[in-house]
């Protein structure tokens, strides 16, 4: 457990001198901080292009950051050779793969924390009055963030960054529209064809689930339960794709 | 307790997209004995990383077994006892040196005041207590040798794992990454490094092993090997040798290079020595210098190349 946390915080160290972050996260802020401008543009629902924009910005630059930090937190170690000292101390594999997952999480709890007191800031100086309902859906965009750096860490542990990201990027696009796929499904006459998408459904992680920003810019009110269970969705969803990940790990031969 | 034993210790590859078999490493059978410095030697592409990676774990065997301080490889335990330097490093340059060597330090499970010591004594070995909050990437290629020599030591290791320890260093980088190694070895430690530089094996090496072709063509003391007596060629120098000299000098096997009013005579047969000698004096030649050649550790080197090929 404690050589997981040594390369966790090893991880965050080296996000945190890495410079593009710091260039995500100041233009996501920039993004946060340009809705005032945008909403003077519009007439009435002024609260409401805020909360969408800031909540948009957040998600928007997560993912990007999930994205292109997690393709290379493991393929960019293994092109450096930079691995080959780690696996050559009494680390387990596993070991190494998860604590690299966790050093990202956390570098994107911090960088979303930024984002939201940004945003927090901007409802403030806007006399906007802070919903519960944005809580829940600035969770569940960091639940679904746990999910895509999963699934960048998966192709990263067998294929090449530039692969990765596009795999990775692909499943992100896809993952927001898999509902699309069971429609589509029940439209074919097709067994097979209806059988492969229904699959695919099951087998995607479906993120639409991880999106309330909707209801939360509206003021609908969001379920408890529907909270709690879009987090065990989405960590266990995560936990599976990582177990995955460590079993292609552990049988790679590093050349 | 043996530090490294291999039994038939085979990698192949396949490659392309005809997957094709490459055969890397051949039926290694090799020991490496508690308190020696071992030189692995062999070409570009001999195998010598291979056999290293598969005793480390990060490569599979396709066959054979291997046993590191008496365990199976496949044992990750075995490496709390194990310092490794892998070929031409990149470290994470991000860290610090100091950083770098407490990072390593902290996955044998180290920590707290003997870290810090362990940290400054190893910095200080390595001569790089100036640049210890200097990061990586500020460092030239013979400090991150060092550095890389600094984080195999960090754990205090039985075997110390080296590949190419010596590449791409200068002449003083070199003598003492060399230095380093005999000093390990006064340790009690037990040296295992792969290299092609062969004078610095010969100066170092209790033990030598040469790979061609991932065979494993032959083991010994470089004594062993290269033969103690086997002067392999002498070198004449003569002054005054008159050109009828010269030509009987070539009929007895001699080769010739004129320099000046100076001829050198080298002879392969060292047991024409006395003939030659005579010959010169006899056509009124004078003898300035007569230098046997033993044979090094190169020709032999050369000559297992050769035949392994």
């Amino acid at each position: 457990m404690s050589r997981i946390i040594v390369i966790a915080l090893n991880t965050f160290k080296e996000n945190l001198r890495d410079k593009i972050l710091y260039n995500l996260v100041f233009f996501g802020l920039l993004l946060i901080g340009s809705s005032i401008l945008l909403s003077t543009l519009t007439m009435g629902e002024q609260a409401k292009i805020i909360q969408d924009i800031g909540l948009a910005s957040i998600n928007l630059f997560g993912v990007i950051i999930a994205i292109f930090v997690g393709i290379g937190l493991v393929s960019k170690e293994i092109e450096k050779r930079t691995i080959y000292t780690i696996l050559a101390k009494p680390v387990q594999r596993y070991q190494f793969l998860l604590g690299r997952y966790c050093g990202l999480a956390l570098t994107l709890l911090v960088n979303t924390a930024i984002m939201v007191v940004g945003f927090f800031f901007i409802l403030l100086v806007g006399k906007i009055s802070l919903g519960s309902g944005l809580i829940k859906a600035i969770s569940l965009i960091y639940i679904e963030l746990l999910v895509i750096v999963a699934v960048a860490v998966m192709f990263s542990s067998f294929t090449t960054p530039t692969l990765s990201a596009s795999f990775t990027l692909a499943i992100c696009v896809i993952g927001h529209l898999t509902a699309d796929l069971r429609v589509l499904g029940a439209k074919l006459q097709n067994e097979l064809t209806k059988g492969i998408l229904d699959g695919l459904y099951y087998m995607l992680p479906n993120l639409e689930y991880f999106n309330v920003k909707g209801p939360a810019v509206h003021g609908i009110v969001i379920a408890p339960l529907y909270v709690v269970s879009a987090i065990a969705y989405g960590v266990l969803y995560s936990a599976v794709i990582l177990l995955i990940s460590c079993v292609i790990f552990q049988r790679r031969d590093f050349k | 307790m043996t530090p490294i034993r291999t039994d038939g210790l085979t990698k192949e590859f396949r490659l392309g997209l005809g997957r094709q078999r490459v055969v890397a490493l051949d039926r290694l059978n090799l020991e490496v004995h508690q308190g020696e410095i071992f030189g692995f030697l062999g070409h570009n592409g001999a195998g010598k990383t291979t056999t290293i990676k598969l005793l480390l774990g990060l490569l599979a065997p396709t066959a054979g077994q291997a046993w590191i301080l008496d365990r199976p490889i496949e044992d990750v335990t075995i490496k709390q006892q194990v310092g490794f330097l892998p070929e031409a490093p990149y470290f994470y340059e991000y860290l610090t040196a100091e950083e770098f060597l407490t990072f390593y330090g902290q996955l044998f499970g180290l920590g707290g005041a003997p870290l810090t010591k362990k940290v400054e004594e190893l910095l200080e070995m390595v001569a790089l207590t100036d640049a210890r909050r200097l990061q990586l990437r500020k460092f030239s290629k013979g400090m991150l040798q060092r550095i890389g020599l600094a984080q195999a030591l960090i754990n205090d290791p039985a075997l110390v794992v080296l590949d190419e320890p010596m590449s791409g260093l200068d002449p003083i980088g070199r003598r003492d990454v060399r230095d380093i190694i005999l000093g390990l070895k006064e340790e009690g430690k037990t040296v295992f490094f792969s290299t092609h530089i062969l004078p610095d094996v010969e100066m170092i090496c209790d033990r030598v092993g040469i790979l061609v072709r991932g065979r494993l063509r032959a083991v010994g003391t470089v004594q062993d090997l290269v033969g103690t007596s086997g002067v392999a060629s002498v070198e004449m120098v003569v002054a005054g040798l008159t050109d009828a000299g010269i030509q009987e000098a070539e009929r007895q096997g001699g080769k010739v290079l004129r320099r000046g009013a100076q001829v050198l005579l080298r002879l392969d047969d060292p047991s024409r020595v006395d003939s030659l000698v005579e010959l010169v004096l006899r056509s009124g030649g004078r003898l300035v210098s007569l230098v046997p050649h033993k044979r090094t550790l190169e020709d032999l080197f050369l000559e297992q190349v050769k035949a392994g090929l």
